[in-house]
């Protein structure tokens, strides 16, 4: 027997099989070199175009991170600002009282002179003087040294966003305009530090004052009530599905619904939670707890799905074994499969949460697109979030808004990031090996 | 001189474990196990063998009602265990199982510590009053298990680090943690290296003097070497039962001797 | 019987059944040249027959090994097995056997006088006739794994023994008649009481190849009665 094996391999090496292979390898060879290089070419199709994508947001995007600011001896004039009646002061005037002591020639009686003077400064500068006396009182009668913010016009200005070049009636503001700020330049009163009113204001017809803390704390309470419904009751769900229901035809009708479910376009959602939810329930518009519930519903199908599958990925020699030694149903599950299964869930999950934190559709439709300019302090409070908050400033039309929008994205983009490692790390820590 | 099993069985009635009369199973439309009779004895070790898809598995799966796990499958017949029908409402099969422990084919300790897996069974079924109680049923069920040595100082170390053969006797020493009357062993040793398959063999042959066991294999060398009894399985039937030196030289059906001998096409 | 899944392995059971048939052969012709070294008092031939069981021993040896290699990578089982045990001693008998053919041919150059009368060795003659009859029986009922054969060749050797009880009696009559006789008789005995046992291992052969074709034993013990010591008397 084994001679003749031994032969036939011998016989192989110069059999007709090896010539026909020999001839047709080149062809094959070609073929995989034009596959490879299609899935190359593919690959980096994708790759640049995502490089465009990043590359315009965050060239339009990186002038919001600074804001420029206009540095002031301001002096606190008891007679404009009285102690007694400090929320209705003239700290306008005050401020435009620090800006004149630079600009000799300017009355500020005139009142369009003090206008285009103090236009420099922010609508919001004044608002600001205004909390730093009344959180301290004594300030009144002493110099004070204070950063406000530039308004729009001028900040553009010093990003260099307005071309000097541009004749001067297609400009917004101008020549006049520019010599003074050039002239505050000069006295090095100018200065750019980090934006840390994006983060920490909320939303304002200003560009240079808006931010996006009442985003940012509208969807995180959108996202926890999201996350509070969706995990335990897609837990629940999924694990009965899984585990106990039997199956049959009504369980398979179940499972494609729930796989269509997670594929029906998100403003569908959205029209049945401002029916549902504020038409039946009466719950508030644009309130974060609405819009939880919305994505919740949402996450739901995507969590199901996420838990079945790592619930399936478990061995069935784990249920065995339990079942071997003598556990009932629940223990199993809930003692061995549910906690081999987590990481799977969680990565679902954390998934699953970082789509509804992108989700603008269905919070546009129950009015998370309101104008709001303080952050919620409960989920049903007004708000907006994250990406309404990128719908609302794109549609704005001050020139601020177009670099603050592309940084409103960056900074979501930044959260989805984190989510999607966060759930990366989850996995790679949690995997058992059995 | 060609007695029948059946009628060597019936000199035993008295000495019977496990007594299955007129077992059919059905997976679905599939008559899986047709009309099987067996009396098992108490503290012997009854090994069952046959080629793939014989029914074997399937069979040792109605003794602790496993089957049980699968929706389509269905079990006719009676099976009982000191006498008590298994199939009975009345019991609950997660009673029955802490009767009848099970080893599995492949190796499967939770991913848990040493001490976790054995623990497990006691703990759920509240076989330990306190710490104390089941530490020293943790290490009496490893040691009868045979991996005391091998295991006592690193308790708390995960069990799937142990070797593909400490696993499987880790899986029998988390059998026997429950205190069981019967094991059932469906094929211990086929994903194991000699050296680990004759450990467990030993181990399987020590624990006969407390335990039934019923044991699948697929190595009729390995039913030769541990069982007393031998049952062969072929299509779902039960052709031959007997003692396992006759059913080894002197098979009486032609489908065990062409089993045994190698020469099913 | 089917085929085994492995071919190899039938060929093997089949060259060690082949290596039994020859070793059998071989041993019926040892006894019978002994015999007719015996009866013709050729020396040469007799010479020639002692070589001939070292043949046996050869062959012997070379089943044991085949028998030896065989369990070990075969592990037979069932019918199997007991066809390869069966054969280990099966081949042991025809071993013996060979001796015993080996022992008549040395006393046939023990009587180196020669043979006085043609007489005396004819009941030697007819012992040996049915001594090989149940040996070639039972080697054929060994190739048709006849299990009845077998058992027919068992039975059949309480006429062995009969003869040789009557062959005793007619030799000691010689003996008596002529103290002439008595070294040549006493040395036709010896021959007739190695015939016998060559008989007797027929038998054992018999029951083997009935153990291995059934599974079973033969059940009752053979009646077996020495007859001998009657006449002594």
């Amino acid at each position: 027997m084994t001679d003749i094996t031994s032969e036939d391999s011998r016989k192989a090496l110069c059999n007709p099989t090896t010539e026909a292979v020999r001839n047709s390898l080149s062809r094959r060879n070609r073929k995989q070199v034009l596959l490879q290089s299609f899935g190359i070419a593919a690959i980096l199709f994708a790759m640049g175009m995502l490089f465009i994508l990043l590359g315009s947001i965050i060239s339009s995007g990186y002038h919001a991170f600074t804001q420029t600011h206009i540095q002031l001896e301001v002096y606190v004039d008891p007679e404009e600002i009285p102690a007694d009646g400090l929320p209705r002061g003239g700290f306008n005037d005050v401020l435009a009282a620090a800006m004149a002591v630079h600009f000799p020639g300017i009355d500020l009686a005139d009142r369009v002179a003090k206008r285009e003077l103090t236009s420099i400064l922010s609508n919001g500068a004044q608002f600001i003087l205004r909390d730093k006396v009344v959180s301290d009182p004594s300030l009144i009668g002493q110099t004070i040294s204070l950063s406000v913010p530039a308004s729009d016009p001028y900040d553009q200005l010093n990003k260099g966003l307005v071309e000097r070049d541009t004749p001067e009636q297609f400009r917004r503001i101008d020549d006049a305009a520019i010599a003074r700020f050039d002239r505050l330049k000069e006295l090095g009163m100018v200065s750019a530090p980090l934006n840390t009113a994006l983060i920490t204001n909320a939303d304002s017809r200003f560009p240079e004052l808006a931010g996006l803390k009442g985003a940012l704390v509208g969807s995180f309470w959108a996202l926890l009530v999201c996350f509070l419904i969706s995990f335990p009751l897609g837990i629940g769900a999924a694990i009965y599905l899984e585990e106990f229901a039997p199956k049959n035809r009504y369980s398979d009708l179940i499972e494609i619904n729930i796989n269509n479910l997670a594929a029906v376009p998100s403003v569908v959602f959205g029209l049945l939670a401002l029916a549902v939810f504020i038409g039946w329930f009466g719950l508030p518009r644009s309130a974060p707890f609405v819009g939880g519930l919305t994505l919740a519903l949402m996450t739901m199908p995507t969590i199901i799905i996420a838990t079945r599958a790592a619930l399936k990925a478990v061995p069935p020699s784990i249920r065995e074994a339990a079942l071997g030694v003598g556990a009932s149903k629940h223990q199993v599950v809930f003692g061995h499969v549910l906690p081999l299964a987590m990481p799977g869930i969680l990565t679902g999950t954390i998934i699953g949460l970082a789509q509804a934190l992108g989700e603008t559709a269905p919070l546009l439709l129950i009015g998370m697109n309101a104008f709001i300019t303080s952050a919620a302090t409960s989920p049903f409070d007004s708000a907006t979030a994250l990406p309404t908050q990128i719908f609302i400033w794109a549609d704005s039309p001050e020139r601020g808004f177009v670099s603050r929008t592309s940084a409103a994205i960056l900074v979501l983009l930044m959260f989805l990031v984190t989510m999607n490692a966060v759930a990366i790390f989850l996995r790679s820590k949690f995997e058992r090996k059995w | 001189m060609f007695d029948t099993p059946h009628s060597a069985i019936d000199e035993r009635l008295s000495d019977t474990k496990i007594a299955a009369k007129k077992v059919q199973v059905f997976y679905g439309d599939t008559h899986a196990i047709k009309d099987v009779d067996i009396n098992i004895q108490p503290r012997s070790v009854t090994a069952f063998i046959g080629p793939s898809g014989c029914g074997k598995s399937t069979f040792l799966r109605c003794l602790n009602r496993m089957n049980d796990t699968i929706d389509i499958c269905r079990v006719e017949g009676e099976i009982t265990i000191d006498g008590e029908d298994i199939y009975d409402p009345k019991v609950d099969p997660v009673q029955l199982r802490a009767k009848v422990g099970m080893v599995f084919q492949k190796p499967n300790p939770f991913p848990k510590s040493i001490y976790d897996n054995i623990a497990y069974g006691p703990r759920i079924h509240g076989l330990a009053k306190n710490k104390a109680e089941l530490d020293e049923i943790v290490s009496s069920s490893l040691q009868k298990a045979g991996l005391w040595n091998e295991a006592k100082d690193r308790l708390d170390e995960p069990g799937t680090g142990l070797s593909g053969g400490q696993q499987q006797r880790l899986c029998i020493a988390r059998a026997i943690a429950v205190n069981p009357e019967v094991i059932l062993m469906d094929e211990p040793c086929s994903a194991l290296d000699p050296i680990a398959t004759a450990k467990v063999e030993e181990l399987i042959d020590e624990l006969r003097t407390n335990y039934t066991i019923v044991i699948v294999t697929h190595s009729m060398q390995q039913a030769a070497r541990v069982s007393q009894r031998t049952a062969f399985f072929h299509l779902g039937i039960l052709v031959e039962e007997g003692l396992t030196q006759d059913i080894f030289t002197n098979p009486q059906d032609k489908r065990t001797q062409d089993y045994i001998t190698g020469r099913f096409g | 019987m089917a085929e085994h899944t492995v071919k190899a392995y039938d060929d093997e059971l089949t060259a060690l059944a082949g290596r039994i048939a020859e070793m059998g052969g071989l041993a019926e012709s040892t006894v019978n040249d002994a015999v007719a070294a015996l009866m013709t008092q050729d020396l040469e031939l007799a010479r020639r027959t002692i070589e001939q069981d070292g043949r046996l021993d050869e062959l012997l040896q070379e089943i044991e090994m085949r028998i030896i290699e065989l369990i070990a990578r075969r592990q037979p089982m069932g019918k199997d097995l007991r066809e390869v045990v069966s054969a280990g001693r099966i081949a042991n008998d025809l071993e013996r056997v060979g001796d015993l053919a080996k022992n008549v041919a040395k006393r046939v150059i023990a009587i180196d006088s020669g043979l006085t009368s043609k007489k005396l060795a004819i009941g030697v003659e007819h012992i040996t006739e049915l001594a090989l009859n149940q040996m070639k029986r039972v080697l054929d009922a060994y190739t048709r794994q006849d299990a009845k054969a077998a058992a027919e060749v068992r039975e059949n050797d309480a006429e062995v023994d009969a003869i040789y009880t009557s062959l005793f009696r007619e030799l000691l009559t010689y003996m008596m008649e002529d103290p002439r006789n008595i070294t040549q008789c006493a040395h036709l005995l010896f021959c007739a009481k190695n015939i016998e046992r060559i008989g007797d291992h027929a038998t054992n052969i018999a029951e083997n190849v009935y153990y291995m074709v059934t599974g079973e034993r033969l059940e009752e013990e053979r009646p077996k009665v020495d007859e001998t010591g009657v006449v002594s008397n």
